[in-house]
């Protein structure tokens, strides 16, 4: 009958894909020589710095021959799980302090985070600003389609302290799982705004970002470490320094970061 | 079985035990190999759940609402299934027609596309701005998206190729012989089809819903994509294991048990009634 035909593709697949993840895990690079940097720096970054950190990551293997910088892009408390999980990665950048905490209690971390940029958030609209909206407290007509982030993730919770702070009760019609999913529902036109990062709307083209005051009570503080099992040891090490030089600290400042 | 009376006496040995004596012992290796592979995964759930949560859990009325969420959604997605599906399944075994190769090969395709990318291409399609979703919305002032209707069509959309491939393939596997026999003896083409068909191939229809209201049931990333999250309207048991695995790992851990218990029993009692064959 059909459905064993299927059964059995399908677990073929699974073990396909399995035997895959397997042997691109079993093949990386063993740490580099003493000296100088080389081989694949594993950087798991929260979804709001994709733009800046791919630009820093292209200057990173510029600046250091022979590195290749691969970024794991998602939301920051997903990422946090897999790095307690177990997942071999050499640097971690949250979105928040208290993601970053879960990293550091679980003891993966390898020294103190530092806190590199901080980011707030603005109301993302579709370009030109179709419905008007030019505050926090627009969000709670009842003709707008308004997106947030879960709570569980740092833009959701940042949202929260926002609107709490401001007094404002919005009903969202979806909490999404992290601030692009939120963006990205902004950018199809199925919700009229969004609680997102300042960074996101400046990253994306059809997409303008109204500020608003409340956005002061909850900014975000964006922590760096560089992780207790990473593979690549000397190349955390060389990736955090380079965040710290001048070249990297002008992306993040396009981007819409602000310093510490 | 009843082969043994039809056998003159004497005959030879029934072909049953012919058959057990002769079982290729190579083949248990990979078979206990691709058992332990799918059964593995489930032990390490198991021996991580702190059981204690468990019905702590259970009583959560959010957890309530997701799981019954999941199930009405599931199950209006399999009914949405077998009404289009069966037929579908139907008109691709049965009836020769030109481009029917492609119309085989595409309805295969929610099943490589990641459910994410099924997700947005139904917003493109029945999302405010989308092709029919625009003159849904400037016609009747209703759009799909961040509804519990949403969620079923994001489900329906990505579980139907299983029930589809699983009913062809019983379809075409049936003896038409029968069909005929029934048109000569003067039944009308769809008294045939009713009478004769769909119980010659109701074990395959049953085999393709259960795999289709499986996977509703775990339908993820189409669902937050085009149906979003919102706790009671759209937010399914998967996407409340996805943001609560974001938190906390012990309470993802008890959620998706919770959806499994529940599946498999359904799954378990259903089975006696639909998919017992003789």
């Amino acid at each position: 009958m059909g459905s064993t035909g299927i059964r059995a593709a399908l677990a073929a697949l699974a073990l396909a894909a399995t035997m895959t993840v397997t042997a691109c895990g079993g093949g990386q690079d063993p740490a580099p020589a003493a000296g100088g940097v080389s081989g694949d720096v594993t950087v798991f970054a929260a979804a709001s710095l994709t733009e800046a950190f791919t630009k820093i990551g292209k200057d990173f293997e510029a600046a250091n021959p022979g590195t290749k910088v691969t970024f794991n892009f998602a939301g920051s408390s997903a990422l946090a799980t897999q790095i307690t999980q177990g997942a071999p990665a050499d640097v971690f950048a949250a979105a928040s302090p208290a993601t970053m905490k879960t990293v550091v209690d679980a003891g993966d971390a390898a020294g103190t985070p530092i806190v590199f940029v901080k980011n707030q958030l603005v109301i993302a609209v579709p370009k030109g600003n179709p419905k008007g909206i030019a505050t926090l407290e627009n969000l709670s007509r009842p003709d707008l389609k308004v997106a947030l982030c879960a709570e569980q993730v740092p833009c959701g919770a940042a949202a929260k302290k926002a609107l709490d702070t401001a007094g404002v009760k919005v009903t969202p019609v979806t909490l999404e799982q992290d601030v692009k999913a939120a963006l990205s529902k902004v950018k199809l036109g199925e919700v009229d705004a969004a609680l997102v990062y300042r960074t996101d709307t400046k990253a994306a083209a059809d997409v303008d970002g109204v500020e608003f005051p409340e956005s002061a009570t909850a900014i975000n503080g964006y922590p760096v470490v560089a992780l207790k099992n990473a593979p690549n040891q000397a190349g955390a090490d060389a990736f955090l320094a380079y965040l710290r030089s001048e070249p990297a600290k002008a992306v993040l400042t396009a981007a819409g970061f602000q310093a510490p | 079985m009843a082969v043994d009376h039809t056998q003159p006496p004497g005959a030879v040995t029934p072909p049953r035990r012919h058959g057990r004596r002769r079982i290729p012992v190579f083949l248990f290796l990979p078979a206990g190999l691709g058992l332990a592979f799918l059964v593995l995964p489930l032990v390490a759930l198991l021996l991580r759940t702190p059981w204690g949560e468990l019905t702590q859990h259970l009583a959560e009325p959010a957890i309530l609402a997701a799981l019954r969420l999941s199930l009405l959604t599931a199950s209006l997605a399999t009914v949405c299934c077998i009404l289009l599906g069966v037929p579908l399944a139907w008109l691709l075994a049965r009836v020769e027609f030109p481009g029917r190769r492609l119309a085989r090969a595409l309805i295969t395709v929610p099943l490589v596309l990641p459910p994410v990318v099924g997700g947005v291409a139904l917003l493109l399609l029945f999302g405010r701005r989308g092709l029919i979703g625009s003159w849904l919305d400037e016609t009747f002032g209703f759009t799909l998206p961040f509804t519990t209707a949403g969620v079923v069509v994001a489900e329906a959309f990505v579980a139907m190729p299983f029930l589809v491939i699983a009913v062809e393939g019983a379809l075409r596997g049936a003896d038409t012989r029968y069909e005929e026999a029934a048109a000569t003896l003067g039944a009308g083409r769809w008294t045939t089809f009713r009478r004769v068909t769909l119980p010659l191939v109701a074990p395959g229809i049953a085999a393709g819903a259960v795999l289709c209201w499986a996977r509703a049931l775990g339908e993820f990333g189409a669902t937050i994509t085009f149906a979003g999250n919102f706790p009671g309207r759209t937010q399914t048991m998967p996407l409340a294991v996805y943001l609560a695995l974001e938190t906390d790992l012990e309470a993802a851990i008890v959620l998706s048990l919770i959806l499994l218990i529940v599946s498999v029993t359904i799954l378990a009692s259903l089975r006696d009634r639909w998919i017992s064959s003789p």
